[in-house]
């Protein structure tokens, strides 16, 4: 049996990726999707089986720490992928830019003179109360005064076709190394499409990652050491930690293979003797970046680096600090500080959101948390959230008490009706699963978004959660020309 | 180069090496069972004391059997030195290491053990025993000649040779010393004069050193002549002579290194007037004894070197 689109279970009030209406691909995937359907039950299989082993021939994995062991897993992958039209990327990515230029100019803002707080338009008290303020940054001047300068933004689609942002991951935004990686497997197994359809590269990335770190060095001019700093081998992520160190070129180091001078200066361990650090990409969060200023006991992080950085001696990727753009509450803000700031509108809408600590919106929180998506202000990977339509009321009672005791820590969201796309369940049956997106977004000098970016899918029926820490999965993302077809 | 990434390095080397090393002196002592008249208390004990492992051994056996003594040399967790302790070692160290040292490596390693695990009991027994014991020799020598063929001869590649030939200087010492004991133990028997002919000749074969041995020395097997052999040949490649050479080739590639080629040639003198001043005795054991407490210092200044710890680099940095 092969695919038929007619056969297809659109989801009521979804908006599907791929089919528009049973039996009709949207334009940008009508190649690939009569392309699929040419194939039957056991070239799908073949088709599936190869991109299994080539993940495992190449390794991707990600690590699952559990009971005292690593345990690596094949990264779960679906072979269909999802296809986006070049117009509407453009319109996005500039989206995402614009978002990032302003996130940058508040965070700056935030560390200097708090100018937006002066000016009435974020009460004080979120930055009084934030997890991720960091007051040892004020006054530290970045180069280009970005901070973050890697970010990752989720995107989601509703039910009217339209992406909004979820959340900005500013912090160690992970999962590039996975969107890379599964171009890769798509170019092996289904190299016959890539033929037809005018399908954006996405390798230029480490490139661009590359440059932008080496903008950042503090002796320009020279060609500057570039470390990715790593937690080590029991990280979640050391696969993509030790996969954009070797694109890019750079050393991958442990907080144990550096060591701040007497000059203030960053060294790393090496054969030769002490070579000096100019740019770390750190993969490790704030606290544990300096046992000297954070955590004393983090054996993760390197003492005296936050000196180094304040003197301008190292340059910190993402800065210290950075992170307080990356909270939940301050993302509700963000279409005022895109119109503080930049004096435009928002590109991008962010999805409306309810803040427990006024009094109103709290209300009507606790009185509809059966319909709507409950979310600490400041974790990440899908944890402590609470979504209503699949709660019990035990879990409901739970979190009413958790926003009652600490309304600042959480926002709450409508759920989503987040959009599908077709995905390969058994031999050859595509069913569709829920889904988003995760492109990238470098700053330094200028600013630079992957071409598409990470779609993560729900493998499982009817679930809206895509971390793969939670059982999701990924698909390749194709930004598709149509306006020239290739010849 | 990191002096972790080159630490790694040195050592999956150095216990690759390792498994193989011991494989081949089972090898010696099973193939000697065959050769040797029945009436012979043969010990394989002898295998726990060359490698000094007589404390770890007995604290995990009361009986000190040819069955324990492979069991505990091979898939015995609780010695460090066994071979799928080894087999650990080289994937942790290669797991963080996989962007210098080949890719295929890893799935290599993986295979062996795998392979050792699920046919312990081969090694065990012994009508099995050689076919098993080939086996891990030839898969270690798979990862060999794929280094071989696809590093390029950078920094790491130093560092993997440093390592390894080390690790075969020192098991090139413990295998002569394995044939030494096994000479001591038929020493008064009627049957010695044959008896001796047939360990220097297993020992000999191996370490696939019989036609080489043939072609340098022009004489038939005499145990002066293959200890002589095997410490001071400058061809065959794991000769104690041949291995500090290697060494020292390999250090003269890497920064700061006038220490370690020092140490280096110091030692191979050593070798030298040793295996002219003593024959294959009783008295040989201490020699070798004494190679090999030479052999850890010869790490202890390779570690210092180049493997920066914390307090070294500590005060490095203090005077920057």
């Amino acid at each position: 049996m092969s695919i038929d689109w007619k056969q297809y279970e659109l989801q009521e009030g979804f908006y599907d990726e791929l089919i528009s209406s049973p039996g009709n691909p949207r334009v940008p995937a009508r190649q690939l999707a009569n392309y699929l359907s040419s194939l039957n039950e056991d070239e799908i299989q073949s088709i599936k089986q190869a991109s299994e082993s080539t993940i495992r021939d190449m390794g991707v994995s990600f690590t699952v720490y559990s009971e005292g062991e690593n345990i690596d897993r094949a990264w779960p992958f679906d072979i269909i992928p999802r296809v986006i039209s070049s117009q509407q990327w453009e319109k996005t990515s500039a989206g995402l830019r614009q978002r990032l230029q302003a996130l940058n100019m508040f965070i700056d803002d935030l560390y200097h003179d708090q100018k937006i707080i002066k000016d009435g338009i974020i009460p004080e008290f979120i930055l009084k109360q934030s997890k991720n303020y960091r007051p040892e940054c004020e006054g530290v001047n970045p180069r280009f005064g970005v901070w973050a300068h890697i970010c990752g933004t989720d995107l989601v689609r509703d039910g009217d076709g339209q992406f909004y942002v979820l959340e900005d991951n500013l912090r160690v935004p992970s999962g590039v190394s996975y969107m890379l990686e599964n171009r890769s497997i798509m170019k092996r197994v289904l190299p016959e499409v890539f033929e037809k359809v005018n399908i954006a590269p996405v390798g230029d990335y480490p490139e661009a990652l590359f440059n932008m770190l080496a903008s950042l060095s503090p002796r320009p001019g020279d060609s500057p050491v570039v470390a990715v700093l790593t937690p080590g081998i029991f990280n979640s992520a050391y696969f993509e930690h030790a996969f954009l160190a070797q694109r890019m070129g750079a050393e991958l180091v442990e907080g144990s293979d550096l060591v701040v001078g007497k000059d203030d200066c960053v060294y790393m361990k090496t054969i030769g003797g002490l070579e000096r650090v100019d740019v770390i990409y750190r993969r490790i969060d704030d606290m544990f970046l300096d046992p000297e200023v954070f955590h004393p006991d983090s054996v993760l992080g390197v003492p005296g680096l936050m000196r180094a950085w304040r003197k301008g001696k190292v340059a910190l990727a993402n800065a210290p600090g950075a992170g307080v753009a990356d909270d939940k509450v301050v993302y509700a803000y963000v279409p005022q500080i895109i119109k503080y700031y930049l004096g435009e509108e928002p590109l991008i809408p962010n999805v409306e959101t309810y803040l427990c600590y006024e009094d109103k919106q709290r209300e009507y929180v606790l009185a509809n948390l059966d319909k709507l998506v409950v979310k600490p202000a400041n974790e990440s990977g899908g944890y402590g959230m609470l979504v209503g339509p699949h709660s019990t009321k035990k879990e409901r009672e739970q979190f009413a008490d958790l926003i009652k005791a600490n309304p600042r820590n959480y926002i709450a969201q409508p759920t989503l009706a987040l959009s599908t796309a077709p995905t390969l369940v058994g031999r050859s049956k595509v069913e569709p699963r829920h889904l988003d997106l995760r492109p990238f977004i470098l700053q330094g000098e200028s600013s630079y978004v992957t071409t598409g970016g990470l779609t993560r899918v729900a493998m499982k029926k009817g679930s809206l959660v895509v971390n793969s820490s939670q059982g999701g999965g990924s698909k390749d993302t194709w930004i598709v020309d149509t306006s020239a077809g290739k010849a | 180069m990191l002096s972790k990434v080159a630490e790694r390095i040195y050592w999956a080397a150095r216990y690759l090496e390792r498994v193989e090393s011991t494989a081949r002196m089972l090898a010696i002592y099973d193939t000697l069972l065959f050769d040797l008249p029945r009436q012979l208390n043969f010990g394989w004990y002898n295998l726990i004391e060359i490698n000094s492992l007589e404390e770890s051994f007995n604290e995990r056996y009361t009986v000190q059997d040819e069955r324990n003594v492979v069991k505990f040399l091979i898939g015995d967790e609780s010695n460090p030195s066994s071979v799928i302790s080894s087999l650990k070692a080289i994937r942790e160290n290669i797991r963080t290491t996989r962007d210098v040292i080949p890719g295929d490596t890893w799935e290599l390693v993986n295979e062996l053990s795998q392979y050792v695990q699920e046919n312990m009991n081969q090694g065990i027994n012994r009508r099995n025993r050689h076919e098993f014991l080939d086996q891990i020799i030839r898969a270690c020598q798979q990862i060999i000649g794929l280094w071989q063929v696809s590093m390029p001869r950078d920094k790491a590649w130093e560092m993997l040779k440093l390592g390894q030939n080390l690790e075969r200087a020192d098991m090139t010492t413990r295998n002569l010393d394995a044939a030494v004991a096994a000479i001591i133990q038929v020493e008064d028997d009627e049957y010695a004069v044959n008896s001796h002919q047939t360990i220097w000749g297993n020992l000999l074969r191996s370490l696939n050193a019989d036609q080489p041995y043939r072609r340098a020395m022009r004489s038939s097997v005499k145990g002066e002549l293959v200890s002589r052999f095997l410490q001071t040949d400058t061809q065959f490649p794991r000769s104690l002579s041949f291995c500090l050479e290697d060494m020292a080739t390999a250090a003269k590639a890497l920064p700061r290194s006038e220490k370690v080629i020092s140490d280096i040639h110091r030692l191979n003198q050593t070798v030298t007037k040793g295996a002219e001043d003593t024959g294959p005795g009783p008295e040989l054991r201490d020699v070798l004894n004494d190679l090999q407490i030479s052999l850890q210092y010869l790490h202890f200044t390779i570690s210092r070197t180049w493997f920066l710890n914390d307090q070294e680099a500590e005060s490095l940095a203090v005077a920057q």
